[in-house]
C-alpha cells in the first residue's frame, strides 16, 4: 500500500499530541509501518516533510531502533527472546528449532510470507522463559515442540490465543496501535498469568499482607470512606 | 531447609510477603476503572490533590521512598529539586522501558492495573506542577500499550485527566508513547531524547533533568514501580509506609523470581528479604540441583552465588554484598548453567545495545564478545581472561553513562567467582556444559537429538 492522503492526516494527528512536533517521530515511523509493513524511503520522506526535517536526519532515527524494518516481513513477526534466561532456559533451542522447521535463518521470512522469524533480547517476561513474541503478543513458557505447532498454526491461518494479551492481529495492526491509534481491545485477555500471581496467591495461603493502613490519614483529606483495597477504616 | 538451597547454612526467617501493588491483580477485569475504584482506588489522588504540592512532595520524601528502576535515588528528594514558580513548564515522565535483562515488573503491572500507574502519575505530575505527563513505554509489549490507552482514554472519560482533574481544577494531560526497540532509551537521558525524537543517546550531565530536561524544561523521570507506590503511600502515609523494610530502605516492592527456581513469578515483600528467604518460598532451586549463581537486579548488578542467600535484598544489603539492588531482577541459574555461556550471551547484547556514542563502550563491548566467543569456542588462552579484566577496567568509570559500567559486571563478577570454569574452558578445548541440560525441557531436547 502506498502513503496517501489519509496517511499524511494521520501523520498531522499524531502530530499534535505533542507539545513539540519531534515527539511525534516514533510514532509516526510506527504508522508508517502499518500502511506499508515497513518503513520504506517514501514514508521516510512523508516524515520528513510533515515535521521539516532533512530526509538523512528521519533515517537516522529510523535506523536507530530496531522495531522498525527495513524491508518488507511476514503477517507474523516471531521474536524468541535467546537472552541469557530464556537462552539458558530453552530459547536457544526453540530458534534453532524454529530455523530447521521453517528452513530459514533469523531475520528472515518465509516463502508464503506468513511468519518472519528474529531472535529478540529480554522482553520483560523473564517468569515466564522461554518466551516467544508474536506481533508484540506474549507467547510464554515455550517449547521447541509449542513453538513449531505454534508457526503452523500462524501459517494456516489459524493464530492460536497468546497466553497473556489480545487475539492476534497482523504485524500492520499492531504498529497502528503502537501508533497511538487504540484499538479498543484492551478488554481481550487476562489481568495477569500464573507467574504474575504466585506471590499473591501465597500471600493469601499463608495469610500474609500488608499492615493495614492507619484509619487517620494525611493532613487535607475529604472523607474517605473506604481504605485502599477495601478495607474499612 | 531445603537440600536444594545450595548452602548448609542458614535457615529461611519468618516473614510476611505485603501485596499492595500486586494486590489486585486477580479481580476480575482488574485493568479498569471500576474495579480500581471499588478496592478504594483513586482516594490517594483526591487526598493529594486537596493538599498543597508541597505536602505532597514532603510526604513522599518522609516515606524514604527509593527509585525503583535501578539506582535507588529517594524520590521525593528528586521532586524537591524541580524549581518553583519558573515560568517554564513542567513534565513527568514515566520510565516505562523496562528492557534490563531479567526486569519484568512493570509490564505485569500496566497490564493488570494501569489505573495504579496512573494514579500515581495524578499524584506525581501534580506534586511537581507539571500539566503533562508522558508514559514512556518500550514497544515490544502490545496488549500493555493497549491496557495503558485503554485506561488514560476512562481517566479523560470520567473528568480524572483533563482540564479539571477530578473537580479540583488542576489540569493535567497524559499522553501513553510507544517506543521502539532500544535498550539504552530506558537511560532516563536518553529515554528523553528518544521522546525528543532522536536517536536515543545519553546526554551530558549537568545540566540534570529537574533543571533542563525535556524540551529543555524542569522534567522528573521516575521508573513504573516508583510512581505506582505513591498512591498508597498518600492513603498510608509515611509512617505506614516505613512499617515495612529497614530505615534506609523503606516499604514493599516487588521481587521478581525468574529460571532455575520451581515456582518463578512476582513476590511483593518488605525491602531487605533474602534470597534464601524468597527461595523458601519458591520451592527452592529446581528439583536435583543446586543454585550456582544469581542476579540481584538485572545483568547489570554483580553475579552473586549460593554465599550472599543471607544477605539482605535492600539498597545497602546489596552493596554490602559487592553488588546492587538494581531492578530486583533475581535471575536464578543452577549447576547446569556455564557461566562464561551465560556472560557471553549478556555480553552480546550489551554490544548490541551500545549506543555508539564514547568508545570505551563501543569498542569495550566489541572486544568482550570476540574474547569471550573464543572462550567459548576452546580457542582462548591463559592471556585472554586477564585481557577480559583489562577491557573491563577500561570501560568501567570512563563510559558515558552507566551502560558501559553495567557490561563491565557479569565479566568481572564471573571472573571473581568462576575463574576456574574460565580456565577449564581454554584447557578443556571448549565449553565442558551440555546447554540441553540447562533447558526446561530437557528431556524433549534430548529425545529430539
Ligand atoms: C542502560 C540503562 C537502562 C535503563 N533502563 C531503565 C528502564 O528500563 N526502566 C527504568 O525505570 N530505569 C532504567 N534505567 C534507570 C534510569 O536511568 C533512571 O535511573 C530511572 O528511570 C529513574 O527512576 P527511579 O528513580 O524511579 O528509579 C536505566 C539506566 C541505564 C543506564
Ligand atoms: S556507555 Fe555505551 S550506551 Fe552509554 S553513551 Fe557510551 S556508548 Fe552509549
Ligand atoms: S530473558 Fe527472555 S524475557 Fe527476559
Amino acid at each position: 500500500m502506498a502513503l496517501t492522503e489519509q496517511t499524511r492526516l494521520a501523520l498531522r494527528e499524531i502530530l499534535a499530541r505533542y507539545p513539540k512536533p519531534r515527539s511525534a517521530l516514533l510514532p509516526m515511523l510506527h504508522y508508517c509501518q502499518s500502511e506499508e509493513g515497513y518503513v520504506s524511503p517514501a514514508a521516510i520522506g512523508a516524515c520528513a516533510e510533515e515535521l521539516g526535517l532533512t530526509k538523512a536526519e528521519v533515517g537516522a532515527v529510523a535506523t536507530f531502533y530496531t522495531m522498525y524494518k527495513r524491508r518488507p516481513i511476514g503477517d507474523y513477526y516471531v521474536g524468541v527472546c535467546t537472552n541469557t534466561l530464556c537462552a539458558v532456559m530453552g530459547g536457544d533451542a526453540i530458534l534453532d528449532a524454529l530455523e530447521e522447521h521453517l528452513g530459514i535463518g533469523n531475520d528472515e521470512t518465509t516463502p508464503d510470507g506468513a511468519v518472519t522469524l528474529e531472535h529478540i533480547e529480554c522482553n520483560a517476561a523473564c517468569d515466564y522463559a522461554p518466551v516467544i513474541m508474536v506481533n508484540w503478543e506474549f507467547f510464554d513458557n515455550q517449547t521447541p515442540g509449542s513453538a513449531r505447532e505454534l508457526v503452523d498454526r500462524l501459517r494456516a491461518g489459524d493464530p492460536p490465543l497468546p497466553t497473556r494479551g489480545g487475539r492476534l492481529c497482523t504485524w500492520k495492526e499492531a504498529s497502528r496501535v503502537l501508533a497511538g491509534f487504540y484499538d479498543g481491545r484492551a478488554d481481550e485477555g487476562p489481568s495477569a498469568g500464573p507467574a504474575s500471581l504466585i506471590g499473591l496467591e501465597m500471600a493469601a495461603e499463608r495469610g500474609d499482607r500488608a499492615p493495614q493502613m492507619p484509619r487517620v490519614a494525611s493532613p487535607g483529606t475529604g472523607s474517605v470512606s473506604m481504605a485502599r483495597d477495601g478495607a474499612p477504616r | 531447609m531445603s537440600p536444594q538451597m545450595g548452602t548448609k547454612t542458614g535457615t529461611p526467617k519468618p516473614f510476611a510477603l505485603t501485596p499492595v501493588l500486586t494486590a489486585n491483580w486477580a479481580q476480575p477485569r482488574s485493568w479498569t476503572l471500576a474495579a480500581y475504584e471499588s478496592r478504594g482506588g483513586y482516594a490517594g489522588a483526591r487526598q493529594a490533590l486537596a493538599m498543597s504540592q508541597d505536602e505532597v512532595i514532603a510526604l513522599v520524601k518522609n516515606s524514604g521512598l527509593r527509585g525503583r528502576g535501578g539506582a535507588g535515588f529517594p524520590t521525593g528528594m528528586k521532586w524537591g529539586f524541580i524549581p518553583q514558580g519558573d515560568a517554564k513548564p513542567h513534565y513527568l515522565v514515566v520510565n516505562a522501558d523496562e528492557s534490563e535483562p531479567g526486569t519484568c515488573k512493570d509490564v505485569p503491572l500496566m497490564l493488570a492495573s494501569p489505573h495504579t500507574l496512573l494514579e500515581g502519575v495524578i499524584i506525581s505530575a501534580y506534586a511537581i506542577r507539571a500539566h503533562t505527563a508522558f508514559v514512556y513505554i518500550r514497544g515490544e509489549v502490545l496488549h500493555v500499550v493497549r491496557r495503558m490507552q485503554a485506561a488514560v482514554d476512562e481517566l479523560y472519560a470520567n473528568s480524572f485527566l483533563g482540564p479539571d482533574v477530578l473537580g479540583s481544577g488542576y489540569a493535567l494531560d497524559v499522553v501513553v508513547h510507544a517506543g521502539a526497540g532500544a535498550y539504552i532509551c530506558g537511560e532516563e537521558t536518553a529515554l528523553l531524547d528518544s521522546l525528543e525524537g532522536y536517536r536515543g543517546q545519553p546526554r551530558l550531565r549537568p545540566p540534570f533533568p529537574a533543571v533542563a530536561g525535556l524540551y529543555a524544561s524542569p522534567t522528573v523521570i521516575n521508573n513504573v514501580e516508583s510512581i505506582a507506590s505513591v498512591p498508597a503511600i498518600v492513603s498510608g502515609g509515611a509512617a505506614w509506609f516505613r512499617t515495612m523494610g529497614s530505615e534506609k530502605s523503606p516499604g514493599f516492592t516487588i521481587y521478581s523470581l525468574s529460571g532455575h527456581v520451581t515456582t518463578p513469578g512476582q513476590y511483593e515483600a518488605p525491602l531487605g528479604v533474602t534470597l534464601r528467604d524468597l527461595l523458601h518460598l519458591a520451592g527452592g532451586v529446581r528439583g536435583g540441583h543446586r543454585l550456582k549463581f544469581w542476579t540481584p537486579g538485572g545483568s547489570s548488578t554483580p553475579l552473586l552465588t549460593a554465599e550472599h542467600l543471607d544477605a539482605p535484598l535492600d539498597y545497602e544489603g546489596m552493596v554490602g554484598a559487592g553488588s546492587m539492588l538494581g531492578t530486583k531482577a533475581l535471575q536464578i541459574f543452577d549447576d547446569t548453567t556455564c557461566v562464561v555461556r551465560a556472560v557471553l550471551r549478556w555480553t552480546q547484547f550489551y554490544a548490541h545495545e551500545s549506543c555508539g556514542k564514547c568508545t570505551p563502550c563501543r569498542e569495550g563491548t566489541f572486544w568482550m564478545v570476540q574474547i569471550l566467543e573464543r572462550l567459548e569456542a576452546g580457542d582462548a588462552d591463559a592471556k585472554d581472561v586477564d585481557v577480559l579484566l583489562d577491557t573491563c577496567d577500561n570501560i568501567f568509570g570512563r563510559s558515558f553513562c552507566a551502560l558501559g559500567d553495567g557490561a563491565t559486571s557479569p565479566v568481572v563478577s564471573s571472573i571473581q567467582f568462576f575463574r576456574d570454569e574460565y580456565v577449564a574452558h581454554y584447557t578443556g578445548g571448549g565449553c565442558p556444559f551440555d546447554p540441553s541440560a540447562a533447558t526446561l525441557f530437557a528431556a524433549e531436547a534430548g529425545a529430539a537429538r
